[in-house]
Protein backbone atom coordinates (compact mmCIF):
# COMPACT_ATOMS: atom_id res chain seq x y z
CA UNK A 1 0.00 0.00 0.00
CA UNK A 2 1.60 3.56 -1.50
CA UNK A 3 2.13 6.02 1.47
CA UNK A 4 -0.55 8.41 -0.57
CA UNK A 5 -3.20 5.54 -0.28
CA UNK A 6 -2.53 5.42 3.24
CA UNK A 7 -2.74 9.26 3.63
CA UNK A 8 -5.95 9.32 1.52
CA UNK A 9 -7.66 6.18 4.02
CA UNK A 10 -6.39 8.19 6.99
CA UNK A 11 -8.24 11.86 6.06
CA UNK A 12 -11.05 10.02 5.22
CA UNK A 13 -12.12 8.06 8.48
CA UNK A 14 -11.03 10.92 10.15
CA UNK A 15 -13.36 12.85 8.29
CA UNK A 16 -16.06 10.08 8.82
CA UNK A 17 -15.38 10.18 12.37
CA UNK A 18 -15.97 13.64 12.67
CA UNK A 19 -19.09 13.58 11.02
CA UNK A 20 -20.52 10.65 13.34
CA UNK A 21 -19.64 12.92 16.13
CA UNK A 22 -21.43 15.64 14.68
CA UNK A 23 -24.65 13.73 13.98
CA UNK A 24 -24.27 12.69 18.02
CA UNK A 25 -24.32 16.11 19.03
CA UNK A 26 -27.98 16.54 16.57
CA UNK A 27 -30.30 14.20 19.07
CA UNK A 28 -32.59 13.34 15.87
CA UNK A 29 -33.23 10.01 17.40
CA UNK A 30 -34.90 11.04 20.50
CA UNK A 31 -38.34 11.09 18.85
CA UNK A 32 -38.20 7.96 16.89
CA UNK A 33 -34.76 5.63 17.91
CA UNK A 34 -32.64 4.79 14.83
CA UNK A 35 -33.72 8.62 12.56
CA UNK A 36 -30.60 10.20 12.03
CA UNK A 37 -29.06 12.50 9.39
CA UNK A 38 -26.18 9.81 7.83
CA UNK A 39 -23.90 12.58 7.63
CA UNK A 40 -20.92 9.89 7.26
CA UNK A 41 -22.50 9.04 4.18
CA UNK A 42 -20.82 11.88 2.51
CA UNK A 43 -17.71 10.73 2.75
CA UNK A 44 -18.55 7.21 1.87
CA UNK A 45 -20.77 8.78 -1.47
CA UNK A 46 -17.44 10.53 -2.24
CA UNK A 47 -15.58 7.48 -1.71
CA UNK A 48 -17.74 5.20 -4.05
CA UNK A 49 -17.65 7.53 -6.71
CA UNK A 50 -14.36 9.09 -6.65
CA UNK A 51 -12.26 6.49 -5.65
CA UNK A 52 -13.88 2.97 -6.35
CA UNK A 53 -16.13 0.60 -3.92
CA UNK A 54 -12.72 -1.06 -2.30
CA UNK A 55 -11.85 1.76 -1.16
CA UNK A 56 -15.60 2.43 0.37
CA UNK A 57 -16.06 -0.84 1.61
CA UNK A 58 -12.77 -0.05 3.92
CA UNK A 59 -13.74 3.34 5.10
CA UNK A 60 -17.12 2.76 6.03
CA UNK A 61 -16.12 -0.66 7.90
CA UNK A 62 -13.29 1.26 10.03
CA UNK A 63 -15.73 4.03 10.80
CA UNK A 64 -18.24 1.49 11.85
CA UNK A 65 -15.63 -0.24 14.27
CA UNK A 66 -14.28 2.70 15.51
CA UNK A 67 -17.39 4.55 16.33
CA UNK A 68 -18.79 1.68 17.66
CA UNK A 69 -15.84 1.26 20.15
CA UNK A 70 -15.69 5.19 21.32
CA UNK A 71 -19.34 6.20 21.58
CA UNK A 72 -21.60 3.09 21.64
CA UNK A 73 -21.13 -0.85 22.54
CA UNK A 74 -21.23 -3.86 20.53
CA UNK A 75 -24.86 -4.52 20.07
CA UNK A 76 -24.82 -1.33 18.28
CA UNK A 77 -21.73 -2.07 15.91
CA UNK A 78 -24.02 -5.01 14.80
CA UNK A 79 -26.99 -2.89 14.16
CA UNK A 80 -24.38 -0.20 12.27
CA UNK A 81 -22.36 -3.21 10.52
CA UNK A 82 -25.56 -5.18 9.04
CA UNK A 83 -26.98 -1.40 8.16
CA UNK A 84 -23.56 -0.47 6.44
CA UNK A 85 -23.10 -3.70 4.83
CA UNK A 86 -26.61 -3.77 2.73
CA UNK A 87 -26.42 0.14 2.31
CA UNK A 88 -23.01 -0.10 0.30
CA UNK A 89 -23.98 -3.35 -1.72
CA UNK A 90 -27.02 -1.37 -2.51
CA UNK A 91 -25.42 1.93 -3.54
CA UNK A 92 -22.07 0.26 -5.44
CA UNK A 93 -24.82 -1.65 -7.67
CA UNK A 94 -26.66 1.74 -8.21
CA UNK A 95 -23.87 3.43 -9.12
CA UNK A 96 -22.92 0.46 -11.78
CA UNK A 97 -26.38 0.69 -14.07
CA UNK A 98 -24.91 4.40 -14.01
CA UNK A 99 -28.70 5.30 -14.16
CA UNK A 100 -28.92 7.35 -10.52
CA UNK A 101 -27.15 10.89 -9.56
CA UNK A 102 -25.57 10.82 -6.34
CA UNK A 103 -28.88 11.49 -4.93
CA UNK A 104 -30.75 8.52 -5.79
CA UNK A 105 -27.44 6.65 -4.78
CA UNK A 106 -27.99 8.10 -1.62
CA UNK A 107 -31.27 7.75 -1.02
CA UNK A 108 -31.16 4.22 -1.79
CA UNK A 109 -28.52 3.66 0.88
CA UNK A 110 -30.10 5.77 3.92
CA UNK A 111 -33.27 3.75 2.69
CA UNK A 112 -31.08 0.16 2.91
CA UNK A 113 -29.39 1.13 6.44
CA UNK A 114 -32.50 1.37 8.26
CA UNK A 115 -34.00 -1.51 6.57
CA UNK A 116 -30.36 -3.45 7.44
CA UNK A 117 -30.65 -2.37 10.99
CA UNK A 118 -33.86 -3.21 11.54
CA UNK A 119 -33.67 -6.45 9.82
CA UNK A 120 -30.65 -6.74 12.18
CA UNK A 121 -32.30 -5.74 15.63
CA UNK A 122 -35.16 -8.39 14.68
CA UNK A 123 -32.79 -11.12 14.69
CA UNK A 124 -30.67 -10.62 17.59
CA UNK A 125 -34.33 -9.64 19.78
CA UNK A 126 -35.96 -12.66 17.82
CA UNK A 127 -38.96 -10.45 18.02
CA UNK A 128 -41.09 -8.77 14.69
CA UNK A 129 -42.48 -5.95 16.30
CA UNK A 130 -39.76 -3.66 15.43
CA UNK A 131 -40.79 -3.68 11.97
CA UNK A 132 -43.44 -0.71 13.91
CA UNK A 133 -40.57 1.56 13.19
CA UNK A 134 -40.18 1.02 9.61
CA UNK A 135 -42.39 3.59 7.94
CA UNK A 136 -40.61 6.28 9.77
CA UNK A 137 -37.33 5.03 9.34
CA UNK A 138 -38.11 4.69 6.01
CA UNK A 139 -39.10 8.55 5.19
CA UNK A 140 -36.59 9.38 7.58
CA UNK A 141 -33.93 7.40 5.47
CA UNK A 142 -35.21 9.11 2.81
CA UNK A 143 -35.28 12.84 3.15
CA UNK A 144 -31.81 11.96 4.78
CA UNK A 145 -30.74 10.44 1.66
CA UNK A 146 -32.05 13.46 -0.69
CA UNK A 147 -30.14 15.87 1.52
CA UNK A 148 -26.92 14.06 1.64
CA UNK A 149 -27.36 12.98 -1.82
CA UNK A 150 -27.28 16.63 -3.13
CA UNK A 151 -24.07 17.47 -0.41
CA UNK A 152 -22.17 14.89 -1.80
CA UNK A 153 -22.94 15.49 -5.61
CA UNK A 154 -21.54 19.07 -5.33
CA UNK A 155 -18.54 17.28 -3.26
CA UNK A 156 -17.87 14.56 -6.66
CA UNK A 157 -18.62 17.42 -9.00
CA UNK A 158 -15.84 19.79 -7.39
CA UNK A 159 -12.85 17.63 -5.36
CA UNK A 160 -11.12 15.60 -8.07
CA UNK A 161 -8.99 12.40 -7.39
CA UNK A 162 -6.22 10.57 -9.36
CA UNK A 163 -7.32 6.93 -7.67
CA UNK A 164 -4.05 5.81 -9.18
CA UNK A 165 -1.91 7.76 -6.49
CA UNK B 1 -26.45 17.27 -25.58
CA UNK B 2 -25.96 13.94 -24.63
CA UNK B 3 -24.64 14.38 -21.17
CA UNK B 4 -27.61 16.81 -20.57
CA UNK B 5 -30.45 14.28 -21.43
CA UNK B 6 -28.84 11.85 -19.78
CA UNK B 7 -28.65 13.81 -16.19
CA UNK B 8 -32.12 14.71 -16.66
CA UNK B 9 -32.88 10.79 -17.14
CA UNK B 10 -31.11 10.41 -13.90
CA UNK B 11 -32.97 13.15 -11.79
CA UNK B 12 -36.01 11.01 -13.54
CA UNK B 13 -35.21 8.01 -11.74
CA UNK B 14 -33.95 9.67 -8.49
CA UNK B 15 -37.33 10.84 -8.13
CA UNK B 16 -38.76 7.34 -8.85
CA UNK B 17 -36.79 6.26 -6.55
CA UNK B 18 -37.60 8.37 -3.71
CA UNK B 19 -41.46 7.93 -4.86
CA UNK B 20 -40.82 4.14 -4.45
CA UNK B 21 -39.61 4.36 -0.91
CA UNK B 22 -42.08 6.89 0.37
CA UNK B 23 -45.12 4.72 -1.65
CA UNK B 24 -43.08 1.64 0.58
CA UNK B 25 -43.32 3.77 3.80
CA UNK B 26 -47.15 4.68 3.14
CA UNK B 27 -48.35 1.05 2.27
CA UNK B 28 -46.69 -0.50 5.52
CA UNK B 29 -47.90 2.17 7.30
CA UNK B 30 -51.28 1.78 6.22
CA UNK B 31 -50.75 -2.27 6.97
CA UNK B 32 -49.75 -2.06 10.43
CA UNK B 33 -52.81 0.40 10.92
CA UNK B 34 -55.52 -1.64 9.59
CA UNK B 35 -53.90 -4.84 11.38
CA UNK B 36 -53.75 -3.14 15.02
CA UNK B 37 -56.27 -3.73 17.96
CA UNK B 38 -55.93 -2.67 21.27
CA UNK B 39 -53.98 -5.60 23.74
CA UNK B 40 -54.79 -6.95 26.75
CA UNK B 41 -51.14 -7.21 28.21
CA UNK B 42 -47.70 -5.79 28.46
CA UNK B 43 -45.32 -9.21 27.59
CA UNK B 44 -41.78 -7.72 29.19
CA UNK B 45 -38.57 -9.63 27.99
CA UNK B 46 -35.07 -9.02 29.06
CA UNK B 47 -32.46 -10.30 27.33
CA UNK B 48 -35.17 -12.54 25.01
CA UNK B 49 -36.51 -14.12 28.22
CA UNK B 50 -39.79 -13.67 29.54
CA UNK B 51 -39.65 -11.32 32.71
CA UNK B 52 -43.87 -10.87 33.67
CA UNK B 53 -46.92 -10.28 31.91
CA UNK B 54 -48.86 -7.44 33.37
CA UNK B 55 -52.72 -7.06 32.37
CA UNK B 56 -53.31 -3.27 31.02
CA UNK B 57 -57.00 -3.03 32.65
CA UNK B 58 -55.18 -2.62 36.08
CA UNK B 59 -53.22 0.83 36.72
CA UNK B 60 -49.87 -0.54 38.23
CA UNK B 61 -46.01 0.43 38.62
CA UNK B 62 -43.43 -2.53 37.95
CA UNK B 63 -39.84 -2.15 38.52
CA UNK B 64 -38.38 -4.18 35.83
CA UNK B 65 -34.48 -5.13 37.11
CA UNK B 66 -32.08 -6.87 35.12
CA UNK B 67 -28.87 -6.72 36.27
CA UNK B 68 -27.80 -3.71 37.93
CA UNK B 69 -30.20 -1.80 35.28
CA UNK B 70 -33.85 -0.65 36.12
CA UNK B 71 -36.56 0.33 34.14
CA UNK B 72 -40.21 1.43 35.74
CA UNK B 73 -42.82 0.14 33.56
CA UNK B 74 -45.90 2.10 33.95
CA UNK B 75 -49.27 1.20 33.32
CA UNK B 76 -52.63 3.25 33.15
CA UNK B 77 -55.88 3.41 31.37
CA UNK B 78 -55.05 0.55 28.83
CA UNK B 79 -51.91 2.02 28.05
CA UNK B 80 -48.36 0.98 29.04
CA UNK B 81 -44.98 3.12 29.02
CA UNK B 82 -41.47 3.42 30.41
CA UNK B 83 -41.66 6.12 32.92
CA UNK B 84 -37.98 6.18 34.07
CA UNK B 85 -35.25 4.48 33.60
CA UNK B 86 -31.73 4.42 34.62
CA UNK B 87 -30.31 3.66 30.81
CA UNK B 88 -28.10 6.40 28.76
CA UNK B 89 -30.23 7.30 26.15
CA UNK B 90 -33.73 7.43 27.47
CA UNK B 91 -34.94 6.76 24.37
CA UNK B 92 -37.84 4.33 25.94
CA UNK B 93 -38.80 6.45 28.00
CA UNK B 94 -39.18 9.28 24.85
CA UNK B 95 -40.94 6.71 23.69
CA UNK B 96 -44.40 7.55 25.24
CA UNK B 97 -47.16 4.75 25.11
CA UNK B 98 -48.49 1.94 23.54
CA UNK B 99 -51.29 0.35 23.62
CA UNK B 100 -52.05 -1.46 20.45
CA UNK B 101 -51.46 -5.52 19.99
CA UNK B 102 -47.94 -5.44 18.58
CA UNK B 103 -46.44 -2.18 19.67
CA UNK B 104 -43.16 -2.21 21.67
CA UNK B 105 -41.16 -0.02 23.31
CA UNK B 106 -37.09 -1.39 23.09
CA UNK B 107 -34.39 -0.65 25.63
CA UNK B 108 -31.57 -1.65 23.61
CA UNK B 109 -28.65 -0.29 26.09
CA UNK B 110 -30.71 -3.01 29.02
CA UNK B 111 -31.95 -5.21 26.29
CA UNK B 112 -35.29 -5.14 27.89
CA UNK B 113 -38.51 -5.51 25.62
CA UNK B 114 -41.98 -4.14 26.38
CA UNK B 115 -44.28 -5.78 23.71
CA UNK B 116 -48.39 -5.00 23.81
CA UNK B 117 -50.08 -9.05 23.43
CA UNK B 118 -53.53 -10.48 23.86
CA UNK B 119 -57.01 -8.99 22.98
CA UNK B 120 -58.82 -8.61 19.75
CA UNK B 121 -56.97 -10.18 16.70
CA UNK B 122 -58.14 -7.71 13.86
CA UNK B 123 -61.57 -6.32 13.44
CA UNK B 124 -62.58 -9.05 11.20
CA UNK B 125 -62.21 -11.68 14.09
CA UNK B 126 -64.76 -9.33 15.99
CA UNK B 127 -67.73 -9.47 13.28
CA UNK B 128 -67.38 -13.66 12.79
CA UNK B 129 -67.69 -13.74 17.03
Amino acid sequence: MSAGRVARYALLIALALVLSYVELLVPLSVVVPGVKLGLPNLVIVFALYRLGARDAWIISLVRVVLVSVMFSNAFAMMYSICGTVLSLTLMSLLIKTGRFSTVGVSVAGGVAHNIGQILCAMLLLSTSRIAYYLPVLLVSGTLAGVLIGIASGLLVERVKTDPQR
Amino acid sequence: MKDWSKAVKRRKNDLILIFAALLLAAALWGALAVFRSEGAYALVTVNGEEYGRYALDKDTQQSIISGEHSNLLAISEGGARISEADCPDKLCVNQGEIRYSGQSIICLPHKVVVEIVGGERSNIDAVVR
